[in-house]
């Protein structure tokens, strides 16, 4: 694996800015900061990045109301929220976040009559959402600003009683993607059962332990 | 996949959908055929139309149209009119794609490669951005789209916030409007562009704003709006010292390893072992560039030439709001000595938005060292016994809150006035939950702003009283209510030194050292730190506290009660690793180890948020308890504590009692006992 890795030239696709692009055409996205950040760190080899101008690519992405956009300049969507405090949090750069206002901002996604929590103000809640904000909101210690039992309860409405899996809200289509944030959204919120996630990485705790404290 | 109905499909629904796939599937393998062999015949690009316009996510098939244009343009020689309908087709291809499906990201990116190559008008592109924004307001692919055909042709700032206008009287709803017209009017105001001065323009975006909250008070665009309207009134751009240790004006009695009898009753005598106290400056917002060249200690105390100066911060972090460095003094050597501190002696202090730390600020104290009588008995601590009200009529109170502010030169005028008028505007709104915080964060606003002290703390009633309402009227945020309610709760104790007064006593067992203590008050939020600089014992038990997030200021502080708190696992005690004087430390009766999702993980500087360590033999010998109890060996190996509780935790047991004795083998006192040697 660490052989193929060096294939990949992952510092070719970094740009003078310190953002990433996708691929060689160029399409920059803090997205693509995450996914570097995350499995480089996983395989142990970040120093292959300048993690400093990474990391100053993705705080120029951040917003006024405390979120991040995909590109600087660019509206707080709880998705892209996630990929910026994960990566923040993953090099250790969370005092660059505004926890507070982030907080706010994040905890204001919950709907009253649902539980569920949506991505943007005034957008329908959303299962995955229940990953994207939930974990953000974890990472800045955040999380008891939102009801947890409602949240909860939301992402068990969600599930297809009959044909099992969880979709995206209560009565839709299930797939697996929504079927895996539900059961990650309900770890997180120590639901009876369920393995203790990393909020970061979305791995199990143990795997992560295991791995970055091993020299 | 989102959005989609769940139903149970009949065979002829599947049969349907079977059929798609297998047309679809084949179209996608005849076009991966034509991308691996680099067939860039019309027929094969016509192929990849055709696969995108059932299906715009098609990445690949975008990326190979770029290679199809590539290769066209490389054939024909430079004819515009020849490149001028080649990237015509594309940009018409990805206008039927987004027909489609106006949120595809490959079709976008398309786009916006094919004007990076110097083709299409501006007007032709807001057209188009026009006809989706009229689809979907919030579309953020498009506000994208827009910022880059802004950048791309330099339309000036002032247009495009016109063009927010127009999107907003529009529709007040529109967040996605509402957050470009701030990234717009923060880069005018920063530039201090025509008709974009602060005092003038801040009000007139709050009557405009007034304008959407009033109409439609459950959209939250408008209040996320306000919240901006007021960090921009509130928030001073130079960078201020709100407060330092020792203050102004002060005299500190300093003296070796054993303390003088009697005279820890002032609160101002440190006794430390290592010969030196620390010199703490708190600043309004975190900067960076504090040195011995920035600031400039003039005294006669021997040996300080040089001093290095640390920020209290993150690992990674250069800046912070709270500096510390040491200053040696010889307790053999008693005298007085008149000290004199110059901040920002040399440009260099700058905050972390940029700006400079202005006028050189000065400051006096005197520091008088006394002789070491001998060395004191050190038994255990109690947090029980022990305690004399404090005599606030031996001391001089003033000295204990100290207000240094450089406000002389700040333009606080329109920045009250804006304040008041949202107050007054706010006081009507009873049964609106965001109303009433609104107008708890403006009361919070103001008060931060004043600067008379009989005026100052009068209002925290009120807004103590705003935020338990807030509790019962909006439960689905009532951590956020109590957290606010600690903070302002806190500022409310520390606005005056009578009211700060009442929560300090005297700990017969240290000397008469002085106690803040501030027990049993639900307190979730630790505040006001920058006023409590001189604290040296602390006791918080019986509190809600989660994490000891602020108290890294307290560089003072020895003696520290959490017990009986939230307190979920050593990560959230952090903050405690920049606490050096820190001896005694209670986290008993606690939720240590109760919880599986640990929220303060990230917060903890670690081998996770990939921190350099160096093993140690602790490290080498249980490498097996150090992953299973980390937070607990990086916090405490950093400390040097001589007593601490952890019983009453999930955690606690032999197994990590045994490990906590490996990881400080200098600790005197675990849970009450004495340890043997």
């Amino acid at each position: 694996m660490f052989f193929y890795m060096q294939i990949l030239d992952i510092d070719g696709l970094q740009n003078e800015d310190g953002s990433f692009s996708g691929d060689i055409w160029g399409k920059v996205d803090t997205r693509f900061s995450y996914i570097v950040i995350c499995c480089l760190s996983i395989l142990k080899c970040l120093d292959k990045i300048n993690v400093k101008k990474a990391v100053d690519y993705i705080v120029s992405c951040k917003n006024l109301d405390g979120g991040f956009g995909c590109t600087p300049g660019a509206e707080s969507h709880a998705g892209q929220i996630f990929c910026c405090v994960g990566a923040l949090a993953i090099t250790g750069n969370l005092h660059h976040v505004d926890k507070d206002l982030l907080g706010w901002w994040l905890c204001e996604r919950q709907d009253y009559e649902s539980g569920g929590l949506n991505g943007r103000s005034e957008k329908l809640p959303d299962v995955c959402y229940s990953l994207w904000v939930l974990s953000s909101l974890i990472m800045i210690d955040r999380v008891h600003w939102i009801e947890k039992a409602k949240l909860v309860k939301f992402i068990l409405d969600c599930q297809d009683m009959d044909n099992g899996g969880i979709s995206d809200r209560p009565n839709y289509a299930v797939d697996i993607f929504h079927t895996y944030f539900g059961v990650a959204g309900l770890s997180l919120l120590e639901y009876p059962g369920a393995k203790t996630i990393d909020p970061a990485y979305a791995l199990p705790v143990h795997v992560t332990n295991r791995i970055l404290f091993t020299k | 996949m989102h959005g989609r109905p769940r139903k149970a499909s009949n065979p002829e629904e599947e049969a349907a959908s079977a059929a798609k796939a297998v047309k679809l599937r084949s179209l996608q393998s005849q076009f991966m055929k034509n991308h691996h062999d680099k067939i860039y015949t019309e027929e094969a690009i016509e192929l990849s139309m055709k696969l995108l316009e059932i299906n715009p996510e098609a990445y690949t098939a975008w990326n190979y149209r770029k290679l199809a244009v590539e290769d066209s343009l490389s054939r024909i020689e430079s004819d515009p009119n020849l490149v001028n309908s080649i990237l015509d087709e594309e940009l018409r291809v990805v206008e039927s794609a987004l027909r489609q499906n106006f949120k595809s990201y490959g079709a976008w990116h398309h786009r916006k490669w094919v004007l990076s190559k110097g083709h299409s008008s501006i007007e032709n592109e807001l057209k188009l951005l026009d006809k989706f924004q009229r689809l979907d307001s919030r579309n953020f692919h498009a506000w994208n789209y827009r910022r880059f055909v802004v950048e791309l042709t330099n339309r000036s700032e002032q247009d495009e916030l016109h063009y927010t206008d127009d999107m907003i009287n529009n529709n007040f709803s529109n967040y996605s409007a509402w957050h470009n017209r701030s990234v717009l009017l923060s880069s005018l105001l920063a530039q201090n562009a025509d008709g974009f001065m602060p005092n003038e323009r801040i009000p007139d975006e709050y009557d405009l704003v007034h304008s959407a909250i009033f109409t439609d008070p459950d959209d939250q665009s408008g209040w996320f709006y306000h919240l901006w309207l007021l960090d921009q009134t509130l928030n001073v751009e130079t960078p201020l010292l709100t407060s330092s240790w020792p203050s102004h004006g002060s005299t500190i009695n300093l003296s070796g390893a054993g303390c003088l009898n009697g005279s820890s009753s002032k609160f101002t005598t440190f006794c430390s072992e290592s010969g030196s106290f620390p010199l703490i400056l708190y600043f309004d917002q975190a900067v960076g560039g504090v040195s011995s060249s920035t600031v400039t200690i003039d005294s006669e105390l021997k040996g300080n030439e040089d001093l290095v100066w640390e920020p209290i911060s993150y690992k990674n972090s250069q800046v912070s709001c709270v500096w510390v460095t040491h200053l040696k003094y010889v307790s053999s050597d008693p005298c007085e000595y008149k000290v004199k501190i110059r901040v920002g002696n040399s440009p260099g202090i700058v905050s972390s938005r940029g700006h400079n730390f202005r006028a050189p600020y000065e400051f006096v104290f005197t520091a008088h060292v006394h002789d070491t009588v001998k060395d004191s008995q050190e038994g255990i601590v109690s947090w029980t016994d022990g305690f004399d009200i404090w005599d606030a009529k031996s001391m001089d109170l003033n000295s204990l809150i100290t207000l240094d502010q450089l406000q002389a030169e700040i333009d606080f005028k329109w920045r009250q006035e804006a304040i008041d008028s949202e107050v007054e505007c706010f006081g009507i709104l009873s049964d609106s939950k965001i109303g009433n915080l609104t107008l708890a964060r403006l009361l919070m606003a103001r008060e931060a702003m004043l600067s008379d002290d009989a005026v100052k703390g009068v209002r925290y009633e009120e807004i103590l009283q705003l935020y338990n309402d807030l509790m019962a009227l909006d439960s689905s945020h009532y951590q956020y209510y109590k957290d606010e309610h600690s903070v302002a709760f806190l500022h409310k104790v520390t606005s005056s030194s009578e009211s700060l007064s009442r929560h300090l006593f005297r700990y017969r067992g240290m000397n008469n050292l002085v106690c803040l203590r501030l027990n049993n008050l639900s307190l979730s939020r630790i505040a006001s730190v920058e006023k409590l600089l001189f604290v040296q014992m602390l006791d918080l038990s019986h509190n809600e506290l989660r994490s000891t997030e602020g108290l890294e200021a307290m560089q003072l502080l020895s003696c520290l009660n959490l017990s009986h708190n939230k307190i979920r696992s050593f990560s959230a005690l952090d903050s405690l690793r920049h606490v050096k004087q820190l001896k005694v430390l209670d986290v008993s009766d606690n939720h240590i180890g109760k919880h599986s999702v640990d929220t303060t993980r990230y917060l903890c500087s670690s081998p996770l948020s990939n921190s350099e360590w160096s093993q140690d033999d602790v490290g080498r010998q249980n490498p097996g308890l150090v992953t299973k109890y980390w937070d607990a060996y990086f916090v405490l190996r950093d400390l040097k504590l001589k007593q601490l509780d952890i019983a009453g935790n999930e955690i606690s047991g032999n197994e990590f009692s045994s490990f906590v004795l490996q990881v400080v083998p200098k600790l005197v006192w675990l849970d009450g006992q004495k340890l043997g040697n």
